[in-house]
């Protein structure tokens, strides 16, 4: 050993290559070993390549969304079918004729059957009738859809640079309140003055409320996920004790509700032959916005940097990127989007402010924009479906006394499957050939 | 901990704004409380309702002299925390800033009238009964690796059952069984969701808060308003330790309480001793810590991570029968009212520990006994904004205002072997 | 212990990582385990450890069949592992650590911290391996953690030890001692399994040599009789030139000026002390170094990635703190970091659209705020061709390629624009050998284009085989530069902390430090320094 280190480089050069030391195997000599470092890969890596490969001729949205949500177009659709499954059971054994029927079951199992059955049938008629049974049904689905598509964007934008906004509910909360305030507080405007500027304050109070979980995530790295949940009930409070001020209540009124909103800060009717009709012009608002984020999230250089930060903040970062602007501007727009939910809200459809008039539109944005899979469009299509959930469920209660709050359980089913698609995978014994993860948002540490 | 990794200059800095902090404080404490009061004099009442053997004599005191006397001393507080500084003890100096402000704030809410301090603070502990098991639970799903930010589902699942279940079998430990039950279900399906499925754990949490609220409200406006049998609970009795009860002022305080309120504290203490001292609560902070390292010594990663979310279930399923077999005994929707998100803020606030966050949840809880007691004395405060003060604090905490959380490494990170 | 393992095969989707493995290793033996990045070798010390499960093939000790369904039946067998990455929980005690799994508690379940510490310093004394039982892990440097790892093992009565690349975050000299201990292992009968991609390593330290080769064996070799040219052949399956052909260098004006360079790290500590350094246009500038010397902040803070504590950089006269990240890119350096997964790629992104990622909002590929994709695809295409990046397409997930791909791909996006200046981080850690050989000569193919280079490794053969000087990093502070050629011992020794002028006293007195008389040149015809 000891002429080791005096034999650096330079030696080598001059001993042969000995060919009889190398066992040959003809061919495989300078192509292949191009390949060779990929013979060991941990497993994690190999089905995010995988995974990667399925998708190799996707656009770079479609491939992050797989990257983001790790599910497909059939994981999305299962994961609605079972959850109106499991609610069918929901439904029929809430029945009380088929729980009595059950009584019996060995004796004659045909009648719990058949009735529940019956009352699934029934319920999910209703269900469909009452959202889309009619023009009016019709318009009540787009009143209900529009404030989900914007919380819903509110909730993928942060998303796709790796952020969970949970906070979409205080936001909304935040830009609800000023615009109510606006709508209400100034008078004798027109209609082209006093509308916009009361949406104007709702974005922008939105966007202030946002812009606090961003700030704080970039400057000291507190975790967004706690801070806007902390933010969201803060909303709340703050709100309710705003609405009991001389300010906002109603003078006639002790129990805790604003002032009306003025008709020249209202939305007006999109059909204004039929004013029976409640769907407004806070729909265009919804979609013009959903249009200009898809500008922003899939053709803009800013988009680019968002999704870089979001899928690798080191990478980013080495490229000169700036991930704490990333962060306070994903924030911001997003609570933008959800104080515009707030807006139209308050502005095109309830017109006075009372407690917790959010009424979780915000969590909602959650199951909208991970239905969607975190892309534009798709939030925007799953801000329609929950629309007719909605809708559909009001008609549901009225019609077979089947509560609203199933809407909610399925929902909740909706999601649980999107986020874990081998439970989708394991039910419907699917071959798993995109094995991705539900992975969204990252640990608690930073 | 983290204060001996901060450099003197950063020290200085926090030091500082801490003095900004206590300055604000003479500035509200002169500003507001000695100006504005009701009335020359407060009255502390020091005695249960009850008749007890030693009777403490209320306690008087002059409202404007007594919160001159606190900012002075809030003032000169701040003179060191502004020059040479507290060191080790700057925290702690936030806190007795914190108490002072408190008594200052409380002197002036009972100028003119009187004020029950052994209710308050009996009913702080009380409400923080429940925070306190809920913060439990969080701290060992996520001391395992686990995110568990579903507490506000397992307590309303929790809740539900255990009304449902004692209503039954008319017997509130029967329906205390059934509210672990339920507990556990939750727990279950969040630890099979993230371990088992590797689903984002921040992602179920939130649907499995949107699944038990659903699924309460569904059936408590479906079956229970229907049927009113099935949601007439029979409560916990309040039970008294004997002498320790006759202890003045701290006795009713402690001593006087319903089982669960027990069974939190001797939680606490349990797990506190289990976490940090046996070789169950090393390997399960391992597998928070570092899985792999945990694995690689032949710990079972996911069975230990399943354990630990179900034991968790256990705590927190506890802490929602709290609502109907004790303070409350009827369900009704939503009725913890984001109780789950503020154990939550316990558990941060408390770093990750049982005992600290008792602490924080202790802290909570009297927030939240003082905006009831407040309503009852007509303060003019609403009592609105005093119920954000676990919210704010919580992201003062999380945003590093007063030294940096340290989560486990593992924290959130599904474990998978191959 | 006598340990076989026969036919043993594992398969990734896609991959088969080990196949049909035979080995034997016995009692009191050394037996190195030598294959490049890639080869298998982890995979199948994992399944011997438990980790992973084999699909065919058997395990064998003493004769006996042995069934490993996780890390505690191996331990159980004797078989102890020293992880690559140290299997150490970082906030507990050393004490702790070692205990985890075996640990002894009384009758209430309360662990005995103190019987603990108290055998851990034992066992760590007799075996020669010293460390503080209640110190802190995460408190401890890289050498000591490894320490504990040993004797994590050690005392759960390992009678076959695996060391996994052990030397990697080792200076030479912890290394010998490293070795002496493996020494001390053997004596005492137990059998080591020695896995390196070092051929020098193997041919100090082990008895017998088995070379792995894209999961297979093939071949076991005699470390005394093998040359390492026999060895690299047969580790690569081809003929391998271990050097690199090069002109002399015709350095020009000076491009990178560092003086009194500090850096600190997050919580204020001094991570680089007072450090000069210049490289000139033309030349290749290295820095040595084992790794966690301070290099990785050094480089952060040159590319205007971290913040510098004192001293000053500039960049072709230019001043490089007041500038951002975006900014000093922007005015030409490439920076070739040292961990592309990390550091250099976004996996989900295309290859055109890694290829663009730092040029991401300037002409051509964005107008105004709008991206211009068909230009993006063009040069995507252009700079596959001409880098030989081996991806199907353009729009290929850069994660999908192999590794040295990958890495090409990060070269060449630093290349393919006009650069004044190059820093390349270990620029082929975890390359295949062909691409090791690509890379090397693109270096030298853009030094010759006039570009200063900076090339940051740890690798001490890449860096004797490609520098025009080197320097040497060490507890944050440089040594040198020197000219080459230099003795490899000279700069080992430097890297393990050596006074350069004992070095040089006791070796080779004709080869002085010439940092001196190169600077006082450079200001002479660099410009104002």
């Amino acid at each position: 050993m000891s002429d080791d280190p005096t034999r650096s480089g330079q030696q080598h050069e001059r001993e042969e290559p000995d060919p009889a030391g190398a066992p040959d195997e003809p061919g495989s000599v300078a192509t292949e070993t191009h390949d060779e470092a990929r013979a060991e890969i941990e497993a994690a890596k190999e089905r995010e390549a995988t995974a990667a490969r399925l998708a190799q001729d996707a656009t770079f949205t479609q491939r992050l969304v797989a990257a983001l949500t790790g599910t497909g177009v059939i994981v999305t659709i299962l994961a609605i079918l079972s959850a109106l499954l499991i609610g069918a059971f929901i439904i029929a054994f809430s029945e009380e004729a088929v729980r009595d029927a059950l009584t019996y079951f060995f004796a004659r199992p045909t009648d719990a059957l058949r009735l529940g059955v019956d009352s699934v049938v029934a319920a999910y008629s209703a269900l469909v009738q009452g959202a889309l049974g009619g023009q009016s049904q019709l318009s009540e689905t787009f009143v209900s859809a529009t404030p989900l598509i914007m919380t819903g964007l509110a909730v993928a934008v942060p998303l796709r640079a790796g952020l969970f906004n949970i906070g979409a509910e205080g936001q909304f909360l935040a830009g609800g309140t000023v615009a109510g305030l606006i709508g209400f507080g100034l008078t004798g405007l027109p209609l082209a003055i006093h509308l916009p500027l009361a949406i104007a304050g709702g974005l922008l109070a939105g966007g202030l409320y946002g812009w606090i979980p961003g700030i704080l995530k970039a400057k000291t790295g507190a975790h967004e996920v706690i801070s806007t949940i902390m933010l969201n009930n803060i909303a709340l409070l703050v709100t309710g004790y705003l609405i009991s001020t001389t300010l906002f209540r109603r003078p006639d009124r002790s129990d805790p509700i604003s002032k009306s909103v003025e008709e020249s800060a209202r939305f007006p009717r999109l059909i204004w032959w039929e004013p029976s009709l409640r769907v407004n012009w806070s729909l265009v608002m919804a979609l013009a916005l959903a249009v200009l984020v898809f500008w922003l999230m899939e053709r803009s250089t800013h988009g680019f940097e968002l999704n870089a930060v979001g899928l690798n903040p080191s990478a980013a970062t080495s490229a000169g990127m700036n991930p704490a602007r990333v962060v306070v501007t994903a924030f911001s727009v997003a609570g933008a989007l959800a104080g515009a939910a707030g807006a139209a809200t308050i502005l095109g459809l309830q017109h006075r402010l009372t407690i917790g008039f959010a009424a979780g539109l915000g969590f909602d944005g959650i199951t909208v924009a991970l239905l969607g899979r975190g892309r534009i469009g798709g939030t925007v299509a799953a801000g329609i479906l929950i629309g007719i959930l909605k809708a559909g469920g009001r008609n549901m209660q009225a019609q077979t006394g089947t509560s609203l709050e199933l809407a909610l359980v399925i929902q909740a089913l909706i999601i649980v499957f999107i986020a874990a698609p081998g439970l989708v995978r394991a039910i419907f014994r699917i071959k798993a050939e995109d094995l991705a993860t539900g992975q969204v948002a990252k640990g608690w540490g930073s | 901990m983290s204060q001996a990794t901060m450099t003197p200059a950063k020290r200085k800095r926090r030091e500082r704004r801490f003095g900004v902090f206590s300055v604000l404080v003479v500035a509200v404490m002169l500003g507001v409380f000695a100006t504005s009061a009701r009335g020359e004099q407060a009255t502390f009442v020091l005695n249960d309702a009850r008749a007890q053997a030693i009777q403490l004599p209320a306690l008087v005191v002059t409202v404007v002299p007594t919160v001159i006397v606190l900012s002075i001393l809030v003032a000169l507080i701040a003179v060191k925390q502004f020059t040479t500084g507290f060191g080790d003890r700057a925290v702690p100096m936030v806190g007795v800033v914190v108490l002072l402000f408190v008594i200052a704030f409380l002197t002036w809410a009972a100028a003119g009238d009187s004020l029950s301090v052994v209710g308050l603070l009996r009913g702080s502990l009380a409400r923080a009964t429940p925070i306190a098991l809920g913060a439990m639970a969080g701290v060992l799903c996520e001391r395992a690796g686990v995110i568990n930010i579903a507490i506000e589902g397992q307590f309303l699942a929790g809740a539900f059952t255990a009304a449902v279940v004692a209503s039954v079998a008319s017997s509130p430990w029967v329906g205390l069984v059934g509210g672990i039950a339920a507990g556990v279900l939750i727990a279950f399906m969040l630890a099979g969701l993230s371990i088992r499925f590797q689903a984002d754990q921040i992602v179920v949490g939130v649907v499995l808060i949107v699944f038990a609220t659903g699924v309460t409200s569904f059936l408590s406006t479906q079956v229970l308003s229907g049927s009113p049998e099935l949601n007439s609970p029979t409560r916990f009795s309040s039970l008294e330790i004997p002498f320790l009860v006759d202890i003045p002022l701290l006795g009713p305080v402690l001593f006087r309480h319903s089982l669960l309120v027990f069974g939190m504290i001797a939680a606490v203490i349990i797990l506190q001793f289990g976490l940090f001292q046996t070789r169950w609560g090393l390997r399960l902070r391992s597998v928070g810590e570092h899985p792999k390292a945990a694995d690689t010594v032949g710990i079972n990663v996911l069975a230990t991570r399943y354990r630990a979310v179900l034991l968790g279930g256990v705590l927190a399923g506890i802490g929602g029968s709290w609502w109907t077999l004790d303070a409350v005994g009827q369900f009704s929707r939503e009725m913890t009212g984001g109780r789950g998100f503020i154990a939550l803020a316990a558990m941060l606030v408390g770093r990750y520990t049982p005992v600290g966050g008792l602490a924080a949840a202790l802290l909570f809880g009297f927030s939240d006994q003082l905006a009831t007691s407040l309503q009852l004395l007509q303060v003019p405060v609403p009592s609105d904004l005093l119920l954000t003060a676990p919210f704010v604090v919580t992201i003062v905490v999380v945003g590093g205002l007063i030294g940096r959380l340290r989560p486990p490494a593992a924290d959130g990170k599904p474990y998978t072997k191959e | 212990m006598q340990l076989e393992l026969r036919g043993i095969t594992k398969r990734f989707p896609g991959v088969v990582a080990n196949d049909a493995v035979d080995l034997q290793v016995e009692s009191g033996e050394v037996h190195g385990l030598l294959g490049e990045n890639g080869a298998g070798k982890s995979t199948l010390m994992n399944i011997l450890y438990g980790l992973y499960r084999a699909d065919e093939g058997e395990i064998l000790i003493d004769g006996e069949p042995l069934l490993l369904d996780d890390p505690g039946d191996a331990i159980d067998a004797g078989i102890g592992m020293v992880h690559q990455h140290f299997m150490l929980v970082p906030v507990f005690t050393v004490a702790e650590n070692i205990v985890l799994g075996v640990e002894q508690t009384d009758r209430l379940g309360r662990l005995d911290r103190a019987t603990a510490s108290r055998r851990v310093a034992e066992l760590a004394e007799e075996s020669g391996l010293p460390v503080d039982p209640d110190a802190l892990v995460e408190d401890l440097p890289v050498g000591v953690q490894q320490r504990v790892e040993i004797l994590k093992a050690l005392y759960r009565d390992a009678r076959l030890l695996i060391l996994d690349e052990p030397t990697a975050v080792l200076t030479p000299q912890e290394a010998d001692d490293l070795f002496d201990a493996i020494r001390g292992f053997t004596a005492e009968g137990r059998s080591v399994i020695f896995i390196s991609h070092k051929l020098r390593e193997h041919r100090e330290i082990a008895d017998r040599i088995s070379v792995l080769r894209r999961g297979r064996i093939v071949g076991t070799a005699d470390p005394r009789t093998a040359s390492e040219q026999e060895l690299a052949n047969l580790m690569v399956g081809r003929p391998v030139e271990l050097t690199v052909e090069r002109a002399p260098a015709e350095p020009k004006e000076v491009v990178l000026e560092v003086a009194g360079l500090q850096v600190a790290d997050a919580v204020g500590t001094t991570v680089v002390h007072e450090v000069d350094l210049e490289v000139r246009a033309g030349e290749i500038m290295a820095v040595a170094g084992v790794e966690g010397n301070g290099q990785t902040p050094l480089v952060r803070a040159i590319t205007g990635l971290q913040d510098i504590a004192g001293g000053s950089v500039s960049i072709a006269g230019r001043d490089v703190a007041s500038r951002t990240r975006k900014e000093v890119l922007r005015d030409g350096i490439g920076h070739v970091p040292e961990d592309r997964n990390r550091d250099g790629l976004v996996a989900e992104f295309s290859v055109a659209e890694n290829l663009i990622l730092n040029l991401w909002d300037a002409e051509p590929f964005a107008r105004r705020a709008s991206l211009q994709f068909d230009e993006i695809r063009a040069h995507a295409r252009k700079v596959v061709a001409s880098y030989d990046i081996r991806t199907p397409s353009v729009d290929t997930p850069a994660g999908s390629l192999s590794g040295g791909n990958q890495q090409k791909l990060v070269v060449s996006r630093e290349f393919d624009r006009p650069i004044d200046l190059l820093v390349a981080s270990q620029p082929t850690r975890g390359v295949d050998v062909g691409s090791i050989e690509y890379i090397h000569n693109q270096l030298l193919v853009k030094r010759d284009e006039g570009t200063a280079v900076l090339l940051v490794s740890s690798e001490l053969d890449e860096v004797l085989a490609l520098a025009d000087r080197i320097a040497v990093m060490f507890h944050g502070r440089i040594v040198g530069p020197f000219e080459t050629p230099i003795s490899k011992e000279a700069v080992g020794r430097m890297m393990a902390g050596a006074d350069p002028d004992e070095v040089f006293e006791d070796h080779d007195p004709s080869n002085r430090p010439s940092s001196h008389g190169r600077s006082s040149d450079a200001a002479a015809s660099g410009g104002p320094a």
